[in-house]
């Protein structure tokens, strides 16, 4: 690997995307996206998929089969 | 219906940070910040805990959807997060007079539904997650899998409804980092614990899980782009 992050190749880059997305850096000012449009456009298809997940699954109501099913087993527990 | 005699762990008062704070709980609670658990259980929850059924019976009411969505996501089956819920609810049940409200009430009860969850995906075989794996990865998913053409990117809004089939579709180890730090909002060093593996095995974990639906939400986007 090469010591200077500017002259990265893109397997280095990606190798330490993980922990550099994961620690909280702002992987955007990394200096290997400055001249690699690939790696840029990866980053930016992860950072949307990770904004998008917080709209994903909106809550729903279980049936009301589930609380009967739980009252009869508290029941079962009491006795 | 997983064993109702598990023991899941007590949960540790870790708070999700919650970026979906606001899915609080069930219909009664969507309103107004008044009507969420917290701020209602104060009362029902001693009444609860003092053995009154009915108390119990209205924390459930205050709770149902936010724990039954939780295990959906998590475990992504209805009838799975049935069963889930119910042990969950059996759980609280026979836990909550430990509660001593070292942290909100709701969270506790998340973090132990989050137990339940992960006693029965371990019980199930789901080696948690195989995620020493992640450290050495495969030829084919190296990073080298990931150089794609540039005007095949996401940008833009992506389809909720495609990226919700595709987190189904991934392998139950990556949905449920994914779940538990992208949607749950749980930081690494939580996951880490929860899941007892290491803070960079939850990175790596999850960020194969972001690659693996920004695969698959390019290959649906592909015959779109292409005349």
């Amino acid at each position: 690997m090469t010591g200077d992050p500017g002259k990265m190749t893109c397997a280095e880059f990606q190798a330490q995307l993980p922990e550099l997305v994961g620690s909280g850096e702002d992987a955007a000012a990394h200096p290997h996206l400055m001249d690699c449009d690939r790696c840029r456009a990866l980053l930016a298809d992860l950072e949307t998929i990770a904004e998008a997940a917080r709209q994903l699954f909106p809550s729903v109501e279980p049936p009301d089969e589930v609380w009967a099913h739980i009252e009869s087993a508290i029941k079962r527990e009491g006795k | 219906m997983p064993n109702s005699s598990s023991s899941a762990q007590a949960p540790r008062p870790i708070p999700p940070k919650g970026v979906n704070e606001p899915l609080h709980a069930g219909a009664e609670d969507q309103s107004s910040s008044a009507a969420r658990p917290d701020s209602a259980d104060g009362d029902v929850l001693a009444r609860a805990q003092a053995g009154d059924h009915h108390a119990f019976a209205q924390l459930y009411a205050l709770h149902k959807r936010r724990i039954y969505s939780l295990c959906l996501r998590m475990v992504g089956n209805v009838a799975e997060a049935e069963d889930l819920t119910q042990e969950a609810f059996l759980q609280l049940h026979r836990k909550i007079a430990t509660f001593r409200g070292d942290s909100a009430f709701s969270t506790w009860l998340h973090r132990l539904a989050i137990n339940v969850v992960l006693m029965q995906l371990r019980k199930k075989g789901l080696s948690l997650i195989s995620l020493d794996e992640a450290m050495e990865p495969a030829p084919e998913e190296g990073p080298s899998r990931s150089f794609g053409a540039p005007d095949l990117t996401l940008t833009g809004a992506i389809d909720r409804l495609a990226l919700e089939r595709a987190v189904a579709d991934l392998p139950a180890g990556y949905r449920l980092i994914f779940i538990l730090h992208d949607v749950e909002g749980f930081e690494h060093n939580e996951i880490a614990s929860m899941l007892d593996c290491s803070i960079g095995n939850s990175k790596s974990q999850l960020h194969k899980a972001r690659l693996k639906l920004r695969d698959a939400l390019r290959a649906q986007k592909r015959p779109e782009e292409r005349p």
